[in-house]
């Protein structure tokens, strides 16, 4: 009987490069692809290493499937993170939100693009290195998702808006495992990668800078210096473009003096970027768009259950309204710190993703709505 | 049927005879050629002898011969040094069809940025120049035109004898790469009226990484590295020897090869290769020039609706090695710029398979091949009706 073909996501790193080897141990004919991402440097431009798509990443992962013995590939993938990543990442910003580039990729790349070519390569499914797993959950009939063994590099909150027919073909082969761990198998097995530091930044800007330089490229209308207004609308600076902003942020205003101030909300309609003391930051609900739901096609009522509304936050108390227009009301139990919109919130029972959705609104300290909360359409490519 | 080699155009295996000359040259005449005792005269004796025999392959006298590290290197010390030779006597004008080898237009680019001007002659919806374009760009300080002689992606052979005589007349140099052709075609620098001629070994059943420039008495050439006088010290180094040797036996097999049976016979594998395509495949299409305006070992196809660059992926995971265009560094895979420059449509010019084929081909080979390209785009267009239908 033939094996089993699964396409291997290989991005050079450690996590995805374990994730192929332990396919290969498993049984499985294992076909790595790294997705090339981003236009051609100028020749001459030497990448900074440790780089998710570039030709180093090429050069790392390759080296781990020959290793492996497994087929290699690098596949052009442009046009799609382009279309879903890139492009609502800077228009994203341009509107005084905080994209996740993250979740998109896994969401309109890895597993729509790629996972369409290895449907067309006859593979079974794409195989990442997320600290995530499935589980089937047959009353339902439905694929759940589950948080990692590992709960500080759990991923799932930028896999959330995986549909099932997504979730059905994804394979997280690191899900049951902890990061140290991760690293002592690969070292054990020799792979290249063993040791390879974790890449902070987002992986398309790593080489280039900061992600401001690509905003001031793609979205300039992000980067207008503008001023900075407190609560009360009074002009007490000024920034240097919306798009350098976040929720939450107090570093980096340049403001002198007298209290903690910190970033409450971007406008852009007044190119603003408003401050407040971190006491404005707490909001008790917001509404929450562009919903997924895993644990069932769409709950039947309110749900109660926690949520968790920044990639490395805690899952809190909440209770979801679904609304008629397919949004929905979040209420927390208690205020939480800086839900930023544009960020995703998902939705938790214990270790089981129940879905998720786009923080589009927050309603302000006053009682109104967030400047930056005009209703969401859903974003980017057809997958 | 074990593993299909349809990539012939990429690269070529060993001749056997040639790995036993590089490999008895490797040991006996290890001598530096530049040396003036016995042991450097006896590798000489070798170089010269293979200099001898890749002139005789292209009908041109040994000294004018200059070997290189393959056809990258002869394309630009071809291009860019006779351009900055000849703009020394005010002539900065550049012209190079727009189908050339990366190795050219990236050499073209790279006058551009030192000053030059550069113009990209356009090419017919078969990949051929245009001549009266070509006539109409050239200029009186035209320095150099680059016209190769087969093209590398569709096959199709250009009109060099007529391109140079255009560049003649206003006093440019032609400088062809020949990369693609020697083995299957007679190649003659005196009927190209060729002034610079650039080749490659492992195309031709030689190693990789060795070429050669051929060099026009009277052509000028500023040479790209500095150092000793090796190569009339256009090539300055220690040159390869067993390489070389390799090469030379390499062009000796490939001079008797075009001069037989073999070429029509491949000829022959190629049309039904072609033809069982055309046959069992809806949607494809023959790119470049039919019969015999096209290298005799290529068929290049679009197959509407399906990408090249996933085709060949299901390809290596069926057992054929192909490609949709040039190799690229990274492994990766580009639209194909000679199929954009021939007209094709976006989604058409990324839909190329290019499909060459060895001096050992066979029916049976051929034919496999056709069932497992059909059933490969099948599925690849299974794939995407799929999707068509669960978007609607």
């Amino acid at each position: 009987m033939p094996r089993r073909r699964v396409v291997a996501a290989m991005s050079g790193g450690v996590d995805s490069s374990l994730a192929a080897a332990l396919l290969v141990e498993a049984g499985y004919e294992v076909v790595g692809v790294t997705m090339n991402l981003w236009p051609e440097e100028e020749p001459g431009v030497v990448e900074a290493r440790g780089g998710c798509c570039g030709l180093g990443a090429v050069f790392d992962a390759r080296a781990v499937a020959d290793r492996l013995g497994i087929r290699h590939y690098v596949v052009n993938f442009r046009e799609a993170f382009e279309a879903g990543v890139v492009a609502p990442f800077a228009s994203e910003y341009a509107r005084g939100r905080t994209p996740n580039p993250c979740l998109l990729c896994n969401r309109y790349v890895k597993f729509a693009a790629l996972l369409d070519l290895a449907l067309d390569l006859g593979a079974e499914r794409v195989a990442t290195g997320h600290y995530a797993r499935t589980a089937e959950d047959r009353s339902a009939g439905r694929v759940l998702l589950l948080r990692a063994a590992d709960r500080q590099k759990d991923q799932t909150y930028a896999l959330y808006a995986l549909t099932q027919a997504q979730l059905a073909h994804a394979l997280f082969p690191l899900g049951g495992l902890t990061k140290p761990e991760v690293r002592r198998m690969a070292l054990a097995r020799g792979l290249a990668t063993a040791m390879k530091p974790e890449s902070q930044e987002l992986c398309f800007v790593a080489a280039r800078g900061r992600y401001t330089d690509v905003l001031r490229l793609r979205a300039p209308e992000a980067m207008t210096p503008g001023p900075i207004v407190d609560l009360e609308g009074r002009v007490v600076g000024r920034h240097e473009g919306i798009g350098a902003y976040t929720v939450g942020q107090r570093r980096g205003l340049g403001l002198a003096g007298g209290e903690r101030l910190y970033v409450v909300a971007l406008d852009p309609a007044a190119n603003a970027v408003v401050v407040g003391p971190e006491s404005a930051l707490y909001r008790r609900e917001l509404v929450a768009t562009d919903l997924n739901w895993i644990a069932w096609e769409a709950p039947s009522g309110p749900v109660a259950c926690r949520a968790q509304v920044r990639y490395h936050g805690e899952a809190l108390p909440c209770t979801v309204e679904p609304r008629p227009d397919g949004a929905a009301r979040v209420v927390f139990d208690a205020p939480v710190r800086a839900p930023t919109p544009g960020q995703a919130i998902v939705f938790y029972d214990g270790d089981t993703v129940l879905g998720g959705g786009t923080i589009a609104a927050v309603p302000g300290p006053a009682g109104g709505l967030d400047p930056a909360a005009e209703p969401v359409r859903a974003e980017a490519a057809a997958s | 049927m074990d593993r299909i080699y349809l990539d012939a155009a990429a690269t070529t295996p060993l001749h056997p005879d040639v790995a036993a000359t590089m490999a008895e040259v490797s040991v006996s005449a290890w001598g530096n050629p530049a040396s003036v005792h016995e042991r450097g005269r006896a590798a000489r004796r070798v170089v010269d002898e293979a200099r001898r025999e890749v002139a005789a392959l292209i009908g041109a006298a040994p000294q004018d011969v200059v070997f290189t590290s393959g056809g990258t290197e002869s394309d630009n010390l071809a291009v860019v040094g006779a351009a900055r030779a000849r703009g020394e006597e005010g002539r900065n004008h550049v012209l190079c069809s727009a189908v050339e080898h990366h190795a050219v237009l990236e050499a073209c680019r790279g006058l551009a940025r030192e000053g030059f001007e550069v113009g990209f002659v356009p090419v017919d919806g078969e990949g051929v120049v245009d001549l009266d374009a070509l006539r109409r760009m050239l200029r009186p300080d035209t320095a150099l035109v680059a016209l190769m002689f087969a093209n590398n992606e569709v096959g199709a052979l250009e009109p060099v004898a007529e391109a140079a005589v255009l560049a003649h007349a206003v006093g440019a140099w032609l400088h062809v790469d020949a990369v693609q052709g020697p083995g299957w075609l007679p190649i003659d620098v005196g009927a190209l009226g060729a002034d610079l001629l650039a080749l490659s070994a492992h195309k031709f059943y030689g190693p990789k990484g060795v070429g050669a420039l051929w060099v026009r008495p009277g052509v000028r050439v500023r040479p790209l590295l500095r150092g000793g006088g090796q190569e009339r010290a256009w090539r300055p180094g220690t040159v390869n020897v067993p390489a070389i040797a390799g090469f030379g036996r390499a062009a000796r097999i490939a001079r008797s090869y075009a001069a037989g049976p073999g070429p029509e016979a491949v000829r022959r594998l190629r049309d039904r290769l072609a033809e069982g395509l055309l046959a069992s495949i809806p949607g494809v299409r023959l790119s470049g020039p039919q019969g015999a305006g096209r290298l005799p070992d290529f068929v290049h196809v679009t197959v509407a609706g399906v990408s090249g660059e996933a085709l060949v992926l299901a390809l290596d995971l069926a057992g054929v090695d192909a490609s949709s265009g040039a190799a690229c560094t990274s492994g990766s895979l580009e639209p194909s710029h000679v199929l954009r420059a021939m007209g094709l449509p976006p989604e058409l010019a990324a839909s190329g398979l290019r499909l060459t084929l060895l001096r050992e081909a066979t029916g049976d080979e051929v034919d496999e091949a056709v069932r497992r390209i059909r059933d490969a785009v099948a599925r690849l267009r299974r794939g995407a009706a799929r999707r068509v239908a669960a978007r609607a």
